[in-house]
């Protein structure tokens, strides 16, 4: 058999059920490849080899049982059974560390299942281990980590996005077909964007928050990663629902179509005629790479062509949504973090023999200056006298921006498309020193966050040999129609050259001399060129 | 320090008025915390064995509301005759402090559950209303314990150990407005508060062990002033008592230090019971910033008009209602009308026995409860319980004269004591009265019979001879008769044969 790792979820699904292949070998190819590569793209911050074959074996056993069963036992399996998949390590796996790409969670052990993580165990998905990521998510490119940065499969000398930029970085050098990932501004979509995956962020309340580290409550959700959007369907659905413990999640069904995403190209590209799409003019800003435009237009051009109608909307508060975000996210932030005292777990610093003086020790040392930066923007805008100047008016805007919207919807449109992000993937360090610079990245994903809207990013070809990623926006709990979409988007670019392009630097990866990230990182601040692995384009 | 004032606000509240406002946590009778499905049963628990991640907030967990907690505040607010909010949302209340795991506190700020309440209560100088300006719910703090070297608990620790037993405990804050002018009234307040808890089923209220927190705070201004003086914040009262002593002492604190040229600062003082004052705990230079804002794991609640309807209907009659129907109904006094109902074993007892047995006169079982019930539970030999039943065939024995009020009182002791029952005890010690018409005549023909002299001195004129006749046929009855039949049956037997 060819290697495993090339396939899709749902086909390895297949030939899990027909005996094709075992869970453990499968776990076992993705295992060594993430072994073998990690070293030169450090998107793993824990790889769980023993806990995974065993998992992989439980999944084997539950297979060859239903299998005896017969058929209908084998289809009522679950579809991620024996599928291996990958966490965030913000996602709190029983007896796992959560380090949330910071310092001050170092050694802490989750003692319990987030919701998500114990829905995929029920599935019996086989967990690989935990991907690297922004400190507490705060990134768009996942230099922020206190674990060093994570390098693009495609240009080992550019970022992955962030903040979940290890999520998608696995997804596409094949280490794992599926990920879970958080966004609260579009840290799922950007990095998927970048890395030229599939990356939901669903409709906020779809997915439970319980058991996932929080960064920004009412902006935060959990979403998949994949590399086409049948999987990521089907690990939607997975991990989507109300649930008893986040008092935020929805009671809103979660429709079990998601697992039945159209499998012929034709039929899937058929859903597009009729289809109303809008095109938000503000969101082609100033600043967007000419390369990104070019795709995302013909993007669109191709679905007019397959039948759908684009019109041109505008959402007029767009403007205001990163001064917004950088009010209410780092606000929420700053309380949510406050729990980081080096009192009951984690990193502490307890040489002052005095509890104030001992939590600035450790939070000082603990935090990373991103993570400093925004909480002390967030204990700002939530002080006393600033408090209506800057929370309240923000949550004021947003109400607006969320009105811009909804007046799409009321207008029968059935989805929003746009890009994911402004340019491809950017070089290590290019916009660490410019905070500013990096919170640009994320203009186009982070109004849907505001608006709790579901919103997603797919491949939609190469500017420079970079992954350009289309964004496409839906109403709230519009999860299946959007992928729908994105589907039928795959039907219509099935045949085109870009598509079954592997990452153009993964093989470099194989090299144990290709400098890690961090090697990388520390050359450039030594001021010395990074040298091999060096030629894109 | 100051030294203590002679007598509770004596001398002050002649030249100066104190202008106190009393904040009340109480801590609110559920079965789990308020955001977790912790146990609430932690008295005498070990150390942290009632917690669990979200009370511990570790990273990722979330709360989710008690409904009972809400109901519980919801109810106090018909109590008190507040306004419930249709729409509550929480707040978090940031602050740094090791005994509250998230760094912040779960509770309300811009819109508590229950706003605008009032509560009337009696004092010795009559009827006293006290508004409430609101009633919100909030969770617990965990609790620090300090340790020195050699592990003993004191007060400057060497290191400080924490219990988050309590972390997460539902709290119910209610917050008066500054209307209370004596250390009387803050404690008759806060008993009818304690009283309405109890009867309601709220809470416990128990202040030994904090289930029941009262803070006050105290400023003074010279009589016919209208602004305010510099409040002190008094804590650490751990007794109805504590709470009227140590405001009385805060009032003459307060105004010798003004008398003396002295001014009152900002802060929050503790008090200490051994020594019977109030001492400096930390300066309230500025109100902390909390940084409040809507908690954004926790969507508002809405109270619809059903539920609110249903936690009404659900209230049982409230201490004043009660106290006013006691009078009408059964013609007891306000005062007796108070003592029985400000006891919840005693109302009980009272109802108990009332509804246990066909005609008791209630006047005579409510003298019974508040006489000899109350007596016995507070004297050395309490830990004894008495039956509602019981005391019900206990009163209408002495109604019917088949019992003497002496004895009866020996049956009532007895019974409290060792829970026989009152016909038992009656019966083995032979206290049934003999109140047969018959038998009487008998007795006091044969001590007639013996006594002649008697007899002849009652003829002769001297009255008092009747006393001593009814004391031997006493004598000859072993004190089972019948005092009042002895003596007219002795009268019209004496007439008769004049
Ligand atoms: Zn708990």
């Amino acid at each position: 058999m060819a290697d495993p790792t090339r396939l899709r979820a749902h086909e390895m699904a297949a030939l899990l059920r027909s005996g094709e292949i075992s869970s453990r070998a499968l776990t076992e190819a993705h295992l060594s490849a993430a072994e073998r590569q990690n070293h030169a793209l450090n998107a793993w911050l824990v790889i769980y080899r023993e806990n995974a074959l065993a998992q992989a074996d439980a999944a084997d056993k539950r297979i060859a049982e239903a299998r005896r069963a017969g058929t209908a036992a084998l289809n009522a399996l679950h579809p991620l059974c024996g599928i291996p998949i990958a966490l965030k390590d913000l996602v709190s796996v029983k007896g796992g560390q959560a380090t949330a790409g910071s310092k001050i969670l170092k050694g802490y052990i989750a003692p319990f299942d987030s919701t998500v993580a114990a829905r995929l165990k029920d599935a019996g998905a086989v967990i690989l281990g935990k991907t690297n990521m922004d400190e507490f998510a705060m990134g768009s490119s996942t230099e922020h980590s206190a674990y060093g940065p994570t390098a693009n499969p495609w240009d080992l000398t550019r970022v992955p996005g962030g903040s979940s930029g290890g999520s998608a970085a696995a997804v596409a050098s094949f280490h794992t077909p599926l990920a879970i990932g958080t966004d609260t501004g579009g840290s799922i979509r950007q990095p998927a964007s970048m890395c030229g995956v599939v990356g939901i962020k669903p409709t906020y309340g779809r997915v439970s928050r319980y058991g996932i580290v929080a960064f920004a409550s009412s902006l935060d959700q959990i979403g998949p990663f994949a590399r086409d959007a049948r999987d990521a369907a089907t690990l939607l659905h997975a991990v989507a629902g109300r649930d008893d413990r986040d008092a935020t999640s929805a009671p809103e069904p979660v429709p079990t179509e998601l697992l039945g995403l159209a499998t012929s190209d034709d039929e899937a590209a058929a859903y597009l005629k009729g289809k109303r799409i809008a095109l938000p003019k503000e969101y082609f800003v100033e600043g967007m790479e000419p390369g990104v435009a070019a795709r995302i237009r013909e993007a669109v051009g191709a679905m007019e062509q397959a039948g759908a109608r684009v019109e041109e909307v505008s959402l007029p508060h767009t403007d205001y949504g990163l001064a917004t975000y950088y009010i209410i996210a780092p606000a929420e932030a700053s309380s949510n973090l406050a729990r980081f005292d080096g009192v009951r777990y984690g990193y502490n610093d307890r040489s002052s023999g005095e509890f104030i003086a001992d939590y600035i020790k450790t939070r000082g040392a603990g935090f990373g200056p991103e993570v400093k930066r925004r909480i002390m923007l967030g204990t700002y805008a939530l002080s006393a006298g600033y408090y209506d100047a800057y929370y309240l008016k923000a949550q004021k805007v947003r109400t607006l921006i969320k009105a811009d919207f909804d007046a799409v919807w009321a207008a029968g449109f059935d989805a929003i498309c746009a890009p994911t992000s402004p340019t491809v993937a950017f070089s290590l360090g290019a916009r660490t020193e410019d905070p500013v610079a990096m919170y640009l990245s994320d203009a186009c994903t982070l109004p849907i966050n505001m608006a709790g809207l579901p919103g997603m990013s797919i491949p939609a070809g190469l500017s420079d040999g970079l992954p350009v990623g289309l964004q496409i926006i839906g109403a709230p709990w519009s999860e299946l129609s959007m992928l729908r979409l994105a589907r039928a988007y795959e039907g219509i670019t099935a045949r085109a050259p870009w598509r079954d392009l592997e990452p153009a630097e993964l093989q470099l990866t194989d090299d144990p001399t290709t400098p890690s990230p961090i090697e990388r990182k520390e050359r450039q601040k030594s001021g010395a060129s990074a040298p091999g692995a060096g030629g894109h384009s | 320090m100051t030294s203590a004032p002679a007598a509770a606000g004596t001398g002050a509240l002649a030249r100066y008025e104190a202008v106190i406002g009393i904040e009340i946590h109480c801590q609110l009778k559920t079965a789990s915390k308020m955001f977790c499905a912790c146990d609430t049963q932690i008295e005498g628990a070990e150390p942290n064995s009632h917690c669990c991640p979200v009370c511990l907030g570790l990273p990722g967990t979330l709360p989710t509301i008690n409904k009972s907690a809400v109901e519980w505040v919801i109810a106090t607010g018909f109590a008190i005759d507040g306004e419930v909010a249709t729409t509550t949302r929480w707040d978090r209340k940031n602050y740094f402090y090791p005994d509250i795991p998230k760094g912040y506190q779960i509770s309300q700020y811009q819109l508590p559950l229950v706003a605008n309440g009032k509560l009337t209560f009696d004092t010795s100088e009559g009827p006293f209303t006290v508004r409430v300006r609101r009633a919100h719910l909030e969770e617990d703090t965990g609790r620090l314990i300090h340790e020195d070297r050699d592990g003993r608990r004191v007060s400057l620790a060497r290191r400080s150990l924490i219990d988050f037993d309590r972390s997460g405990m539902p709290l119910m804050e209610i917050v008066t407005e500054p209307d209370i002018r004596t250390a009387e009234q803050a404690r008759r307040y806060a008993e009818e508060l304690r009283l309405l808890m109890r009867t309601i089923g709220a809470s416990d209220a128990e202040m030994e062990n904090g289930q029941m927190r009262v803070e006050a705070n105290v400023s003074i201004r010279p009589i016919g002033r209208e602004a305010f003086g510099t409040r002190v914040e008094v804590k650490n009262m751990n007794s109805m008592r504590a709470v009227e002593r140590a405001i009385a002492f805060e009032i003459e604190r307060q105004a010798e230090l003004i008398d003396g040229g002295g001014a009152v600062h900002m802060e929050t003082r503790g008090w200490d019971d051994p020594s019977q004052s109030t001492y400096h705990m930390r300066p309230k230079e500025e109100e902390n910033d909390y940084r409040y804002f809507p908690e954004p794991d926790l969507p508002p609640l809405t109270t619809t008009p059903e539920w609110l309807a249903a936690i009404k209907a659900r209230l049982p009659e409230l201490p004043a209602v009660r106290r006013t129907r006691y009078q009408t109904e059964f013609g007891l006094s306000g005062y007796d009308a108070s003592v029985l109902v400000n006891d919840l074993a005693s109302t009980a007892l009272f109802e108990g026995a009332l509804a246990a047995g066909e005609g008791v006169p209630a006047k005579l079982l409510a003298n019974w409860v508040t006489g000899e019930y109350m007596r016995l539970v507070k004297g050395e030999e309490s830990g004894g319980s008495a039956d509602p039943v019981q005391l019900a065939a206990l009163v209408k024995l002495v109604a019917d004269g088949a019992i003497s009020g002496t004895n009866a009182k020996e049956v009532f002791a007895e019974h409290f004591a060792t829970g026989r029952v009152v016909a038992a005890i009656v019966e083995a010690r032979g206290f049934r009265q003999i109140s047969d018409a018959g038998a009487l005549g008998t007795a006091v023909d044969e001590v007639l019979a013996a006594n002649p002299a008697a007899v002849a001195d009652y003829r002769a004129g001297k009255g008092a001879a009747v006393g001593f006749l009814v004391g031997q046929v006493m004598k000859a009855t072993r004190g089972q008769a019948n005092a009042a039949m002895v003596q007219t049956a002795l009268r019209e037997r004496l007439a008769k044969t004049e």
